[in-house]
């Protein structure tokens, strides 16, 4: 894997130019079909406008989720319905990027509209773990995760509605982080549960993760969940745990947890303690819960957000136009793979009158439910500790075909989507040569403490220092 | 006003007629849209040029709520007695259309920004009290337009998007209003006010679109679509009372179902039935978030305007005119503004030093009010006119020539006809047709008398005791009962002795 000062360092030697360069030429030989679009041109243009720029990240390569709108760039959010489409606006946080000088060099792979947890459901192809490429990536930003895993490029950008950063960060052996809802800007983020999701930066170690997030942190106008205030969070990379209290929510220690991750994740927690930070048990009694409520909410607002995918004004078109509503529904039909029209279906069904109450209302009650253990639980702890995944990496086409399985794969992370509160996922360890990764999540707006107390886990362990060999 | 007494009719009569509207108001006096910045002045432009990602909704762009267009809505709520609720939240409407870029419309649903308001207008029996459902506000769509006229003729339709995303603000009122003609004058009331608000242009296309729902005798309603004037209003639902009456005569039965207005024929006819009605499957709009507007409206309730119902009122107090005049005057706002500019002008003309509120002459004001309510509006209306088209200032000086008697009330009706068929001035016009009243010029002779009758004081004024002057005008206004003008009385003495 990469880190960005030694990328800064290879700028300097060189040229900006000549590691953007070498750097899109891995991604064009890369095993793991990592990228769907390969900013070639754009890309080394922009690194030698960057030669100068004195921007935390000038002239530093970064892979951005192919649901974050690029200007120029092709953003097919991994389906087939926007194949072909170019969006004329950047998103804030590509705003942000460029104004630091970061290069992007081109779109990577996910699950169709973030839907899944494997990368599996892309029409573009499947991800491959750079770990084993027998196996899935995770997902569903399982192209930023393994790109990043595999040395392609130092930094990338993710999205998690319901762990789709942080469960490819356990699976890939990488550091991923979704923050507090409202602390970075959705605008130009393609929604699939707009009450859930936030833009995650993913990097090869804590130090990396905090600088990008530092860039693309801050408020913005333009999306009215953003909220206001700029912080410097790189202040947060401090080596100490003196005194912090550490929760351990039994619940995300659950039926069909792995043997391996459970003894890493206490490791871990222990790692912590001898550094001088205090455990505690604590209780989250309506984590059972979470799942369903979450696919309710996330599949309902997906009904209503991909509504507006119906070919007229861009994206895939047909040969023959017919009236507007046989043209729409074959549109979809077409454009659309098979687990995005499974939850716009669950979910307009959700909506429907007569159900609403049963399934939509129902799951927001619980949802607030979900939030207060939250408060309750970190009100006497500073951070909570838990696995990220209940597994390491499973293989290709394991899940796929029987969803409900794979969805149960999300227990862990979906609950912290539902409470808004931040949780960085890092490596603690590995089973069979297949990473195993931590989560600490932290109060709402403090990401500060997750970042020091991941930053403290890192400086005193080695496991960020692996890579996988990719040859 | 008068709560007391304003009689709630009885629910049904015989005949039973229920019709109830629901009236799309666009608030194009706005800056901006109402969730992104993009201009409204897009009336003269090509199609599809006032637009950005988020009134396109292209994927990944995020509504803004315009501030302004919450203010413009509590405005109109509060001025049609409605209560502003603690908070306010949007919600989506979710159905597909092609004008609509999102597959949904951003709406109101639970908490609109006004509810449970009321109107009073005139009823066939005197005054009666409409009552407003609620208010809300929502994204209006983009504007189709049909190669070839018609749906069912063309061969394509083409989509601008430039109306998309205009604020629009949706008045429901309850099933009160019992005629055609109570509609249409219910819709003239509520133009009127809004004019009165200054937050929509209600010359522009489109500004306010009308949906009607109607029912005989508690039976079935049918809801009318596509109204888009006051007139067609009335006409939509004469048609319906005679097509729901003939229905029901055969022995055949209304089912409920929506209807299109056919402008051009004067008909409506059926577009789908409740079997075939959306499940709209409205949620909340999580982009947007609850605002906290209780907070807002006493400030806004501070800046609102006198609205029409007190402005007229006030004219009958103030002014002395009677209420059939105050209710003229005040219809429109720039009808009323008019009228009161004239008053103050003729006033601050005979008595230049006294403050207006104090005092405002009463014969004049009444003339004035005679003069353009009976006299201009009757004039303008006749020429399909609005009351731009005659200057304040040729009215003042119209009124002066008729009250000082310089010319008849014949002459002065000419004098009008004149100006608004061939333009000119009030002098003018009265030079050029030599309408001028031969020897009555009162004012010159009550100078000569006023002359004649204080040799002492016309002495001081020549022994150079400027204030002398000033006895000598007020002789000359004492004559003349106030009917002369001071500065034109003051150089007609100073020229004389
Ligand atoms: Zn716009």
């Amino acid at each position: 894997m990469i880190t960005v000062s030694q990328t800064l360092e290879a700028i300097k030697d060189s040229s900006a130019e000549e590691v953007v360069s070498q750097c899109i030429e891995r991604i064009e030989n890369s095993k793991f079909n990592t990228f769907i679009t390969v900013a070639k041109d754009s890309a080394p243009e922009a690194a030698r406008k960057a030669e100068g720029h004195t921007g935390p990240l000038a002239g530093v390569p970064i892979a951005i989720k192919d649901n974050i709108s690029t200007r120029g760039i092709q953003t097919t959010c991994a389906s087939k319905i926007l194949g072909g489409y170019v969006p004329p606006y950047d998103a804030h946080v590509i705003e942000r990027l460029k104004a630091a000088g970061a290069i992007i060099v081109g779109k990577v792979n996910m699950d169709e509209f973030a839907m899944g947890t494997s990368t599996e459901s892309s029409y573009y192809g499947p991800t491959l773990n750079p770990w084993d490429p027998e196996r899935v990536p995770g997902g569903s930003s399982g192209g930023s995760a393994a790109t990043v895993a595999a040395g392609e490029v130092p930094l990338s950008l993710g999205s998690d509605t319901g762990g789709s950063v942080r469960c490819p960060a356990s699976f890939c052996g990488v550091v991923g982080l979704k923050p507090t809802y409202g602390v970075i800007s959705r605008y130009g983020l393609i929604s699939y549960a707009n009450s859930l999701e936030q833009i995650g930066p993913i990097a090869s170690n804590v130090g990396d993760m905090t600088l990008l997030f530092n860039v693309i942190a801050g408020h913005d106008p333009r999306d009215s969940t953003s909220v206001a205030g700029e912080k410097d969070y790189t202040k947060a990379l401090v080596n100490d745990v003196k005194g912090l209290t550490i929760g351990v929510p039994k619940e995300y220690f659950g039926e069909g947890i792995d043997q391996a991750v459970e003894k890493s994740v206490w490791d871990g927690v222990h790692r912590l303690e001898d550094l001088g930070a205090s455990w505690q048990e604590v209780e989250m009694p309506h984590t059972k819960y979470a799942l369903a409520a979450y696919y309710v909410i996330a599949m309902s607002e997906a009904s209503s957000n991909l509504a507006r995918f119906d070919g007229m004004r861009y994206g895939l078109r047909l040969e023959k136009d017919h009236d507007w509503h046989t043209t729409y529904s074959e549109i979809r039909a077409q454009g659309f793979g098979e687990e995005v029209k499974r939850r716009i279906l669950l979910g307009t069904y959700a909506l429907s009158a007569g159900y609403m109450d049963k399934y939509y209302i129902k799951a927001l009650k619980v949802r607030t439910l979900i939030r207060q253990d939250f408060e309750r639980a970190l009100k006497d702890t500073d951070v909570l500790i838990a696995p990220t995944m209940p597994t390491p990496a499973f293989k290709l086409s394991e899940k796929i075909s029987d969803p409900l399985t794979l969805y149960m794969a999300d227990v862990n992370t979906v609950p912290i989507n539902l409470a808004g509160v931040p949780s960085v996922s890092l490596p603690c360890g590995f089973s069979d040569g297949l990473p195993i990764g931590l989560q600490i999540m932290g109060k709402h707006f403090d990401e500060e403490t997750v970042i020091r107390t991941a930053y403290t886990f890192e400086q005193n362990t080695d496991f960020h220092t692996k890579a996988p060999e990719v040859v | 006003m008068r709560e007391g007494s304003l009689k709630l009719r009885p629910y049904l009569d015989e005949v039973g007629v229920m019709i109830g509207l629901e009236i799309h108001v666009q608030l194009n006096k706005l800056n901006t849209k109402i969730f992104c910045g993009c201009p409204l002045d897009y009336h003269d432009d090509e199609p599809n040029t006032h637009t950005c990602p988020v009134c396109l909704g292209l994927p990944g762009s995020l509504p803004v709520i315009n501030r302004k267009s919450v203010e413009y809505s509590i405005k109109v709520g509060l001025a049609l007695n409605c209560t502003i609720e603690e908070h306010t939240q949007f919600y989506r409407k979710n159905y597909y259309y092609p004008d609509l870029p999102k597959g949904f419309q951003i709406t109101q649903y639970d908490y609109p920004i006004a509810s449970n308001g009321y109107i009073n207008i005139e009823g066939e029996d005197g005054e009666i009290r409409i009552r407003i459902n609620r208010a809300h506000m929502e994204e209006d769509p983009g504007r189709l337009v049909h190669e070839g006229g018609s749906i069912e003729r063309s061969k394509h339709t083409l989509i601008d998007y430039n109306r998309s995303g205009v604020a629009l603000l949706e008045i429901v009122t309850e099933p009160d209003i019992r005629s055609p003609k109570e509609a249409r004058r219910f819709l003239d009331k509520l133009r009127n006010i809004l004019g009165y608000l200054d937050v929509v242009d209600t010359t522009l296309e489109g500004s306010m679109r009308v949906d009607a729902n109607i029912s005989l005798s508690g039976g079935s309603r049918s809801e009318v679509k596509n109204i888009s004037s006051h007139k067609g209003a009335e006409r939509a639902l004469l048609f319906e009372i005679v097509r729901q009456k003939n229905l029901l005569r055969r022995g055949g039965k209304v089912v409920q179902e929506t209807r299109h207005f056919d402008e051009a024929r004067g008909v409506t006819v059926s577009l789908r039935t409740k079997e075939e009605a959306h499940d709209y499957r409205y949620f909340p709009e999580a982009d947007l978030g609850p605002i906290k507007v209780a907070d807002w409206a006493p400030g806004i309730k501070a800046t609102l305007p006198e609205l029409p119902d007190a402005r007229r009122e006030r004219f009958v107090s103030l002014y002395g005119i009677t209420d059939d005049h105050a209710k003229s005057l005040t219809s429109e706002k720039q009808v009323a503004d008019f009228y009161e500019e004239v008053v103050i002008k003729c006033s601050n003309y005979y008595k230049p030093d006294e403050s207006i509120d104090d005092y405002i002459q009463l014969d004049i004001a009444h003339f004035a009010a005679v003069w353009i309510a009976d006299e201009l509006k009757g004039q303008l209306n006749f020429r399909n006119l609005n009351i731009d088209s005659f200057k304040v200032k040729d009215m003042v000086s119209l009124i002066k020539l008729i009250h000082e008697n310089k010319i008849t009330e014949q002459s002065g009706k000419e004098v009008i006809r004149t100006i608004l068929d061939d333009g000119g001035s009030p002098d003018e016009v009265v030079a050029a047709k030599g309408l001028l009243k031969a020897g009555g010029d009162i004012v010159t002779t009550a100078v000569k008398e006023v002359i004649a009758e204080n040799p002492q004081a016309v002495e001081d004024y020549r022994s150079g005791k400027q204030e002398a002057v000033n006895f000598l005008m007020g002789q000359v206004m004492k004559k003349t009962r106030g009917r002369a003008g001071a500065k034109e009385v003051r150089e007609m003495i100073i020229q004389r002795i």
